[in-house]
């Protein structure tokens, strides 16, 4: 059973299957916890990250990206070993803010997506690191140069990522 | 104000979610450490969803693998150097103990008796995955708790020690071990040679230091750096790490940077140590040896007499001064006047001991170094370990 997702605007709002909306979430993370394993350099990449931005701009439901963004954020914090709701917390804004951006502005091309994917990866890491430091008391050390190159990282794989999960998208 | 909630209905929700995360965040904190008990059901859930994908990967990766190893490529030869591997594992752990052991009975002849562990039973455990961040690390293990894992089981690999099993989960039977560079793990460590002690942690970058050494100690990169023992998880002697740089710290003590000898991001297969054995030296009690036996014995003594100078007068007559041969050969009797000694008749003569030695017995290959009378082998009440 499709779920629908609308945001009442112009702009062009798409909804996923159940296995689509459940199980993209899920592959994410868990590649997120097997492959760096494997490639340390892909410990660069924030898979679920990158999902919860796609599901936010593709979707252009504010309440909707919020949510799935709150909900990957605590998995990915369950299979951690620190508390519940640093990452819940940094994806809740990343998620919300996606969706906020998509139903304003045109997301659909190469060009955006990079440099939506790279603002966005700054603003979950600022997020993180602030939560981290100022409530956890996280001995966090935050690093420009790793920012860019990570965030450069993930908008690359991003937008290559977004074309492929493009394939799920269902038109309202 | 109906229309204001609906205008603003997106930012109060989002306020909402933020708020009650943070709540949460806020108690987990306030309760302290890393919380994971009480938020354990979120996370078997977690786990559950995840873990089954990951031992799948797992069991295809290494079916496929076996398929082409054991049956296309050097059949049987892969199996034997796998057995190989797991022997040279243990002999290397056995060696390390053993190595450990010999330099420690070295340095503590005759004093206190001592607990030590050694590691009686482990679990082989395969890693299939890890945290997924870096600010946390930690590998998930296939085994949990139906196969005896609990927590604060120490997790090693052939090399060195690579962390404690954090949390350990039924359903399924899968564990999580916090690795020893994460930032909230400690390790107690001595270092081989100067035989300082300190703490490992790791830090924020992955990387691993020692702590707790004074600023006005002597520690050499290069130094190997072994388990203390005192944290009461890891058993004594195994290997951590090396050395690598040594700087001036915070306050008085030393930045130590350690490598860890177990190459932790790239672990495949690693043991649990499921049961340590403990084993309580025994100090063998010998007689009272009184202070002055022992200052007899460094006395200077009467040059030796040929064995046939008495035996030429055809009698054994009671003397003063006892031969070097009857000193030696029974300090007690010496100290107490030596008469006694000298009526007993011919001794065979024993060349003299060198000053500072143990007071040495009649059969010194028979007895081993005497252990003073007031030293009693501490209880498990005496000794927290």
């Amino acid at each position: 059973m499709p779920i629908t997702y609308t945001s009442g605007e112009q702009v062009e709002v798409y909804r996923f299957s159940l296995p689509a909306t459940v199980g993209i979430p899920l592959l994410a993370l868990f590649l997120q916890a097997f492959l760096p394993r494997r490639f340390p350099f892909l410990s660069y990449l924030d898979l679920p990250l990158l999902v919860t931005i796609f599901f936010g701009i593709s979707r252009r439901n504010p309440i909707s990206g919020l949510l799935t963004g709150a909900v990957i954020g605590l998995l990915q914090d369950s299979l951690g070993g620190l508390q519940l709701g640093l990452y819940g917390i940094a994806k809740t804004v990343v998620g919300y803010g996606a969706s906020s951006l998509g139903v304003k502005l045109d997301v659909e091309n190469a060009g955006a997506r990079f440099l939506v994917t790279l603002g966005f990866y700054l603003v979950h890491a600022a997020v993180y690191f602030t939560v981290a430091r100022g409530l956890v008391s996280l001995n966090l050390n935050w690093s420009w140069s790793h920012g860019i190159v990570a965030g450069l990282a993930n908008a690359v794989f991003g937008v290559v990522l977004f074309f492929l999960l493009d394939k799920f998208k269902q038109r309202t | 104000m109906e229309s204001v909630l609906a205008r603003y209905r997106n930012l109060i929700i989002l306020v909402g979610v933020l708020f009650l995360q943070v709540l949460g965040l806020a108690v987990q904190v306030k309760r302290g450490g890393n919380d994971t008990e009480n938020t354990r059901l979120i996370r078997i859930w977690a786990v559950g969803a995840i873990t089954p994908f990951e031992r799948g990967l797992v069991w295809v990766e290494n079916s496929t693998g076996n398929l082409w190893h054991n049956y296309f490529y050097l059949r049987g030869v892969r199996t034997e150097n796998r057995e190989l591997k797991q022997q040279i594992e243990q002999m290397r752990l056995e060696q390390v103990r053993l190595t450990e052991d010999a330099a420690q009975a070295h340095r503590l002849q005759a004093l206190l008796a001592f607990k030590e562990q050694f590691v009686a039973k482990t679990e082989a455990a395969q890693v299939i995955g890890w945290s997924g961040s870096d600010q946390s690390r930690i590998i998930w293990i296939d085994k949990g708790q139906d196969e005896g894992l609990k927590r604060d089981m120490p997790v090693i690999t052939a090399d060195g020690i690579v962390g404690k099993v954090l949390l350990v989960y039924k359903n399924p039977s899968v564990s999580q071990v916090l690795l020893i560079n994460d930032q909230s793990s400690g390790v107690g460590v001595i270092l081989e040679k100067s035989r300082l002690q300190g703490v490992l942690r790791g830090t924020v970058n992955g990387e691993v230091t020692l702590e707790r050494v004074m600023s006005d100690e002597q520690v050499a990169p290069g130094e190997t750096v072994l388990t203390s023992g005192g944290d009461q998880i890891f058993p004594k002697g195994l290997p951590v790490g090396t050395v690598t740089k040594v700087g001036a710290g915070k306050d008085l003590f030393l930045n130590v940077k350690v490598r860890p000898a177990a190459n932790l991001s790239k672990l495949e297969e690693v043991l649990v140590l499921v049961e340590k054995q403990q084993q309580e030296a025994v100090a063998e009690e010998t007689g009272h040896t009184r202070a002055a036996d022992i200052l007899a014995q460094r006395l200077p003594s009467v040059p030796e007499k040929p064995p046939d100078a008495n035996a030429g007068s055809g009698e054994t007559k009671p003397s003063s001064t006892p031969t070097a041969g009857s000193k030696i050969s029974h300090p007690s009797n010496h100290a107490m006047g030596g008469a006694a000694q000298a009526s007993a008749g011919p001794k065979p003569p024993v060349s003299p001991k060198p000053s500072g030695a143990q007071p040495q017995t009649a059969n010194p290959s028979a007895r081993p170094p005497a252990t003073p009378a007031n030293t009693q082998p501490p209880t498990d009440q005496d000794n927290p370990n």
